[in-house]
C-alpha cells in the first residue's frame, strides 16, 4: 500500500477531569488508504469520537501525530483551514448540526464561502445533487426543520461535499435515522466512494453498519485499538475477546458473552491487558491453559502497528495463532 | 450506470410539502392578526376588570374626592350625582367602557385635572429615564454575558456574574437612597456630586445647557435601574450563548474552517439572542409603568411617582388610569415579542 491518505501514528490525547488525567486515546496506529472506508467500532466512552475529532484537528493530540499525505498536521489557524477543504466533518444528529436559522442554501454555501470558491450557487446545487437532493433549487430556501430527519442528514452531508474533500469522517452517521432512512444514507457514502474515490472513516458502535459500508474495521477498547483487518476477517473470525463479546451480542449469533464488571472508565485504565478485568476468556480459566494468565494480568500490550492484515492485542489470541501454526 | 447522477431513484429526495409555494410574509401576517385579536381581547378584560375592581376597593370616592373640605348632605348628593354615582352599576359601568374607549380617565381628586393629561405630561420623563436605563442595561448586560460565557469558568466568568447576581438582589430602594446619600449629599469628605431629586434644577439654563442640566440629573436614577436590571440579561445570555456553543453546528462550521470569533458572531451570537429578544420586549412594557421605586426614590416626575402618590392620596381616578395605561403597554409589547419571535426563529414560523 502507498502511504496512506490519512494516519494517526501513536496518538495520544487526555483531558483532566476532576483533578484526574482521562486517557481518551491512548497510544492510536490506524490509517485510512485513498478510496477507502474504515469503520472504528467501540462501545460509547471508548475513545472513538474524541480519536475522529483529533484526526480532523479540532482536538489537539497530546503526544503522537496526525499525518495527512504523509504530512504530519500543523495546527497554525492558516494550515488548519487548508486541511479542513481536504477533510470533512459529518456529525451523528442531523438537527444539531445544522443552525435552525439558516437556510439549506446557506448551510451548503458557508463552506465554498469560507474558502472563496468561485461559482458558489452551481457548487452548492452540485453538492446537493450529489448527496441525493434533486432538484437542488427546490431545497435551496427551505429551513433544516421543515425536512425529514434523512434529508436533514443529506444536507450536512451536502454542506460537506461542497468543498470537494478527500477524505469524510462520520461520526455515527446513521445513529439517530430510521431503519429505512439508515440505509438509503450508507448506499449514498458507497455511492460517493464510488463516484468521486472518497475515503471515509465511519464511527460506529454498530457492527452491522461496519459490516455492510467498511473495507476494513478497528475495534476500539478503553482508548485504544485493539484489533483491525479487513472487514470479513474481524467479523467472521474475530480473535480478541472484546471483539467476540460485541459480535455475540448480535441476534444471529449462537452463544451470547454478558461481559461482567464495570464500564470502562479512562481515568483509571487498568495494568497489563486493559479488557482482562471483564475478558470472558481470562474468567473462563481458558487463558490460565494457554499459560498467559499472569501476562494478562500485568503485561502492558504492544500498540498494533497501522497495518492492513488483521490482527489483535491479545496474548491468548497469539498464542493460539503460534500453535495454530505449529500444527500446520 | 448511464450518467452518476441519475443512479438510485428511489434515494432522490424531492421537496414536498402543504403550502410549498405560499409566501412566508403572509403566514406571519395571519400570525399577526391572530395575535392583535388576542392582545385587543387582553385589553378589553382589563377595562373590565379595572372598573369593578376598583368599585371593590373600600372608600367612597366623594369622600376621598373633598376630602377635608366641610360639605352638606346636599352638596354631596350633588357631586354623587355629578359624577354619575348615583346611577345603577351596569348603568356606570357602560359610561366608563364608553369614556374609556374616548380616552377619558376622568378627573384627578388631587390635581383637579383630566387622568389623560397627567399622564401625558408624565410619559415623556419616564420614558426618558427608563428608555436610556433599560437601553444601557441591555447593552451591557448582553456583552458582558456574551464574554463570561466565551470565558466560561474563568475568573472574568466568575467576577462578572457574582457583581450582577449581588446588584440584582439588593432591593432597588435600598441602592437608590446608598446612592443618593453617597454620590448625592455627599458622606464625609465626599461632596454630592449628583442632585438628589427632581428631573431640572430651578435655573436651568435652556438649550444645549439644559440638555446637560437633564442628564445630570438623570444619572443617579439611571445608575439604579441599570444596576438592577441588567444581570437578568448577563445571566439569560450567558447561559443560552453556553447553550450554543455545545450545539453540534457549532462545531460543523469549526470543521468547515470557520475562525472561532466568525464562528461566535455568525452561529452562535444570532441564534444565543433570541431568548433575550422577548426579555427585552417585556421590560419594554414594565418600562412605561416606569420603574416606581427609582422614580419614588429620586423624585422623578414620571409614571411611576405619580402613581406612587396616586396610592398614597389615594387618589381613585389617577390609580385607575394609571394601572390600565400599564397594562395596555405590557400587553401591546409582549404581542410585540411574539411577532418579533416568529420573525427571528424559522422553527416557531412553521409550529
Amino acid at each position: 500500500m502507498s502511504t496512506p491518505l490519512l494516519q494517526a501514528r501513536d496518538l495520544h490525547v487526555e483531558f483532566s477531569s476532576r483533578g484526574r488525567r482521562a486517557r481518551a486515546v491512548d497510544g492510536v496506529n490506524l490509517a485510512v488508504g485513498e478510496g477507502e472506508i474504515v469503520a472504528l467500532v467501540g462501545e460509547s466512552g471508548c475513545g472513538k469520537t474524541t480519536l475522529a475529532r483529533t484526526l480532523l484537528g479540532l482536538e489537539r493530540p497530546t503526544s503522537g501525530t496526525v499525518l495527512y499525505g504523509g504530512q504530519p498536521l500543523t495546527y497554525t489557524s492558516k494550515a488548519l483551514k487548508a486541511y479542513r477543504r481536504e477533510a470533512q466533518l459529518v456529525l451523528q444528529d442531523p438537527t444539531g448540526s445544522l443552525n435552525p436559522r439558516h437556510t439549506v442554501y446557506e448551510a451548503v454555501a458557508e463552506g465554498p464561502r469560507i474558502h472563496g470558491m468561485a461559482n458558489e450557487e452551481q457548487v452548492v446545487a452540485e453538492a446537493l445533487s450529489r448527496a441525493g437532493l434533486r432538484p437542488p433549487e427546490r431545497f435551496f430556501l427551505r429551513y433544516p426543520h421543515e425536512l425529514s430527519g434523512g434529508q436533514r442528514q443529506r444536507v450536512v452531508i451536502a454542506g460537506a461535499l461542497a468543498l470537494n474533500p478527500r477524505m469524510l469522517v462520520a461520526d455515527e452517521p446513521v445513529a439517530s435515522l430510521d431503519a429505512s432512512v439508515r440505509g438509503e444514507i450508507l448506499a449514498l457514502l458507497l455511492k460517493l466512494r464510488e463516484e468521486l474515490g472518497l475515503s471515509a472513516l465511519v464511527v460506529t458502535h454498530d457492527l452491522g453498519l461496519a459490516w455492510n459500508i467498511a473495507d476494513r474495521v478497528a475495534v476500539m477498547y478503553l482508548g485504544r485499538i485493539v484489533e483491525s483487518g479487513p472487514v470479513e476477517e474481524v467479523l467472521k473470525e474475530p480473535k480478541h475477546p472484546y471483539t467476540q463479546a460485541l459480535l455475540s451480542v448480535l441476534p444471529e449469533s449462537p452463544e451470547r458473552v454478558v461481559l461482567s464488571g464495570e464500564p470502562p472508565d479512562p481515568t483509571r485504565i487498568p495494568g497489563g491487558c486493559r479488557f482482562h478485568a471483564r475478558c470472558q476468556v481470562l474468567a473462563s480459566g481458558a487463558a490460565a491453559l494457554a499459560g498467559v494468565d499472569s501476562r494478562c494480568r500485568s503485561e502492558l500490550l504492544e500498540v498494533l502497528p497501522a497495518v492492513p492484515e488483521a490482527q489483535a492485542a491479545c496474548y491468548y489470541a497469539d498464542t493460539m495463532a503460534a500453535d495454530e501454526a505449529v500444527v500446520r | 450506470m448511464a450518467t452518476p447522477l441519475e443512479t438510485e431513484p428511489a434515494a432522490v429526495q424531492t421537496a414536498a410539502g402543504p403550502g410549498e409555494d405560499r409566501p412566508a410574509y403572509r403566514g406571519t401576517l395571519r400570525y399577526a392578526l391572530t395575535k392583535l385579536g388576542g392582545a385587543l381581547l387582553s385589553i378589553g378584560m382589563v377595562i373590565v376588570a379595572t372598573f369593578f375592581l376598583f368599585r371593590l376597593i373600600p372608600g367612597d370616592p366623594v369622600i376621598a374626592y373633598t376630602r377635608d373640605v366641610p360639605l352638606s348632605p346636599d352638596q354631596i348628593e350633588l357631586l354623587r350625582r355629578q359624577m354619575g354615582l348615583d346611577k345603577p352599576l351596569m348603568q356606570q359601568f357602560a359610561d366608563f367602557v364608553l369614556r374609556t374607549l374616548q380616552f377619558d380617565l376622568g378627573t384627578s381628586y388631587e390635581y383637579k385635572r383630566p387622568v389623560t393629561d397627567l399622564i401625558g405630561e408624565r410619559v415623556g420623563p419616564t420614558l426618558l429615564l427608563t428608555g436610556v436605563g433599560l437601553f444601557i442595561a441591555v447593552s451591557l448586560g448582553l456583552w458582558q454575558g456574551t464574554r463570561a460565557a466565551w470565558h466560561h469558568g474563568g475568573r472574568l466568568d466568575r467576577f462578572s456574574t457574582g457583581v450582577s447576581l449581588v446588584l440584582w438582589s439588593v432591593p432597588t430602594f435600598w441602592l437608590g437612597l446608598l446612592l443618593l446619600m453617597v454620590l448625592g449629599a455627599g458622606i464625609g469628605p465626599i461632596p454630592g456630586l449628583f442632585p438628589t431629586r427632581g428631573m431640572e434644577s430651578v435655573d436651568a439654563p435652556d438649550g444645549f445647557g439644559y440638555v446637560l442640566d437633564v442628564a445630570h440629573h438623570m444619572v443617579l436614577p439611571c445608575l439604579t435601574l441599570v444596576a438592577v436590571v441588567y444581570a437578568q440579561y448577563l445571566l439569560v445570555m450567558r447561559s443560552s450563548l453556553l447553550d450554543e456553543i455545545g450545539q453540534d453546528y457549532v462545531t460543523t462550521a469549526r470543521a468547515k474552517g470557520l475562525r472561532d470569533d466568525m464562528v461566535r458572531r455568525r452561529h452562535a451570537i444570532p441564534n444565543a439572542l433570541l431568548p433575550t429578544v422577548t426579555l427585552v420586549f417585556i421590560h419594554i412594557g414594565f418600562v412605561v409603568g416606569g420603574a416606581v421605586s427609582v422614580e419614588t426614590v429620586y423624585s422623578w416626575p414620571g409614571l411611576g411617582l405619580l402613581f406612587y402618590e396616586a396610592i398614597k392620596g389615594p387618589d381613585f381616578a389617577v390609580m385607575q388610569g394609571t394601572f390600565m395605561v400599564v397594562c395596555v403597554a405590557v400587553i401591546i409589547m409582549n404581542t410585540l415579542a411574539d411577532v418579533a419571535y416568529h420573525v427571528l426563529d424559522p422553527r416557531v414560523r412553521s409550529a
